[in-house]
């Protein structure tokens, strides 16, 4: 559909052919703050420039001023639509600096939490491709589903969108049995709606005439540009975090790597909505191999608030209360490096400490920032309408973007 | 499987060129060197272009400073997919002459990520096609990640103690 036949034009011609249109910062198409300076012929994409940095709020120098527990809330707001997937890997980051080996039932925990939050970041993102290529109904109908696992992280933590759900070390209480029960409830009634919504879509002649061929990329262009996540998953490359390097127990899941071949809007549409599916199994096990036994939390003083009868009645628990409310633990010299599978691609966390009580250095690796680098090549020769879903389908997320 | 890519890495390294290693060590279980940030471009190249290892993909590449705040450097993460390995490449340098070869021309991907280390620690990428600040204002004239500049913003002079009571 997409692929136009461009006739590159002498200098001369370019003065007088070209019209510069300014797409964004606020566009209802762009979902979020994006700017592009596009160069046009007609309704043809010449070249694209993109501006990012409109919502930059100098993460990585408040992270230097914090201390680590605090540092959780940060890491909600760079890919909102997965808050706990961030949150956890930043914890997990500390623990490995820590190097605290968690409870099997805590990696369980963390594991239904962020595979719930992989559900509803595909789930948007797919609901908005569709939004874009004109199918509001699938988009209305499945956002309640989102209102759903956010009704989980509620019960859990009290937060909804920015999370800030559990913390170094595990949990900050124990699920109480109306979140084992929304959870429940969750993972059997949602294949229905996404059955439903897969038949919206998948095999929808429109879409499918939309969607094929729209904005694709090579898996060489893909991986020379650091791509990560669904979006190189969908060029055909089957690297998942999950499987290449484990961590929070991911190795005993049996889960498959969905792949695309074309790397264009419908494949990353359609690795999306497989991905779901593979979540939805990693639920299910860890719903079944759940152990009983290891509590909600390791053992981890350094950011746990002794018991409340303790700090009445012992001053060295009074004194512990008072340095973890202020964020006076050091924390062990090192230099650390974890990733995880986000929502979007590889989300890493490079973390230095000089044994102080905040990090002396810490670097997001943010999966957005470093894949739209790609976008003015993906659109080019394109027509504006096919930018517009060839952006959403890349699932950019402003807030991880600027940081 | 990580100490095998650092003695891998290392012996491989120390044969093409004996003086660029500075300090190798295996930190929480990642293979990390530190390299003279005279030989770095080479380095990086080979990294990719050897057959044995071949990190094809630039995970991740970003800026930091020591507390002396007399040298700036540079981290590279590096990734070996098929093979699953990894490898961290870090490289200082004086920050009176923070200048170091650009890595676009072996990781398309490093455009932007230098840019943001340009942005945020004022390290001039020599060779890079358009190495202009991405995040921040193009009139910011500090480097914010800069240990100078601590995160109480002390270069403004709308803010006047005798109002703020500060």
């Amino acid at each position: 559909m997409s692929k136009q036949i461009n006739i590159e034009p002498t200098p001369q011609e370019e003065e007088k052919e070209y019209s510069t249109l300014n797409l964004g910062p606020t566009h209802p198409a762009t979902h979020g703050i994006f700017q592009n300076v596009l160069k046009m012929d007609g309704e043809i994409i010449h070249e694209a420039t993109p501006t990012v940095g409109y919502i930059h709020r100098a993460f990585e120098k408040l992270a230097e001023r914090r201390p680590y527990g605090q540092i959780t809330p940060i890491t909600d707001r760079l890919n909102y639509c997965s808050a706990p997937i961030n949150n956890m890997g930043w914890e997990m980051t500390v623990e490995k600096l820590y190097g605290v080996k968690l409870p099997k039932r805590v990696e369980y925990m963390r594991i239904i939490i962020m595979e719930l939050s992989r559900i509803s970041d595909h789930l948007i993102c797919n609901s908005v491709i569709g939004v874009d290529t004109g199918a509001m109904t699938g988009f209305l109908y499945i956002f309640q589903w989102r209102e759903k696992i956010y009704d989980i992280y509620e019960s859990i933590c009290g937060g909804r969108l920015t999370s800030n759900i559990g913390r170094i070390g595990g949990f900050e209480r124990d699920w109480s049995p109306k979140t084992w029960e929304l959870i429940q409830s969750f993972v059997k009634e949602y294949p229905k709606a996404l059955k439903e919504f897969a038949g919206l879509l998948e095999r929808n002649r429109i879409f499918m005439d939309r969607t094929i061929n729209c904005g694709p990329i090579s898996a060489e262009m893909a991986l020379e540009y650091s791509f990560t996540g669904p979006n190189l998953r969908a060029a055909g490359v089957d690297y998942d975090v999950r499987i290449a390097s484990p961590y929070s127990s991911y190795e005993d899941f049996d889960f498959i790597v969905p792949v695309g071949t074309s790397g264009d809007t419908y494949d990353r549409f359609m690795v999306r909505q497989e991905e779901m599916w593979q979540s939805l199994k990693i639920i299910e096990q860890a719903l079944k191999n759940m152990p009983k036994e290891g509590g909600f939390r390791a053992d981890v003083p350094d950011f746990y608030l002794p018991p409340k009868e303790q700090v009445y009645n012992q001053m060295e628990a009074l004194i512990y209360h008072f340095k973890i409310v202020m964020g006076e633990t050091d924390a062990p010299k090192g230099e650390v490096y974890h990733c995880v599978e986000g929502g979007n691609g590889e989300l890493g966390f490079y973390l230095v400490s000089d044994g102080g009580r905040t990090p002396y250095r810490l670097h997001f690796r943010r999966p957005c920032f470093i894949y739209y680098q790609a976008y003015p090549e993906m659109v080019k020769g394109s027509m504006l309408s096919d930018a517009i879903i060839t952006m959403s389908s890349m699932n950019v997320i402003a807030g991880e973007l600027d940081a | 499987m990580s100490a095998e890519v650092h003695t891998l890495v290392s012996e491989k390294i120390k044969t093409l060129l004996p003086e660029a290693i500075i300090h190798d060590e295996l930190a929480y279980n990642f293979p990390v060197f530190e390299i003279k940030h005279e030989f770095i471009h080479q380095v990086l190249a080979f990294l990719k272009n050897d057959t044995d290892l071949n990190f094809h993909f630039l995970t991740d590449l970003t800026g930091i400073q020591t507390p002396d705040e007399k040298k700036l450097g540079v981290v590279y993460h590096l990734h070996n997919m098929p093979k699953n390995y990894r490898v961290r490449i870090k490289t200082f340098f004086d920050i009176a002459k923070p200048e170091l070869p650009t890595a676009t021309d072996i990781w398309p991907a490093a455009n932007w990520m230098e840019r943001e280390t340009y942005d945020f620690f004022g390290i001039k990428f020599k060779g890079h096609p358009n190495l202009k600040r991405i995040l921040n204002v193009d009139e910011m004239d500090i480097f914010p990640l800069r240990k100078e500049f601590p995160l109480e913003d002390q270069t403004r002079d709308d803010k006047e103690d005798k109002m703020f009571g500060r």
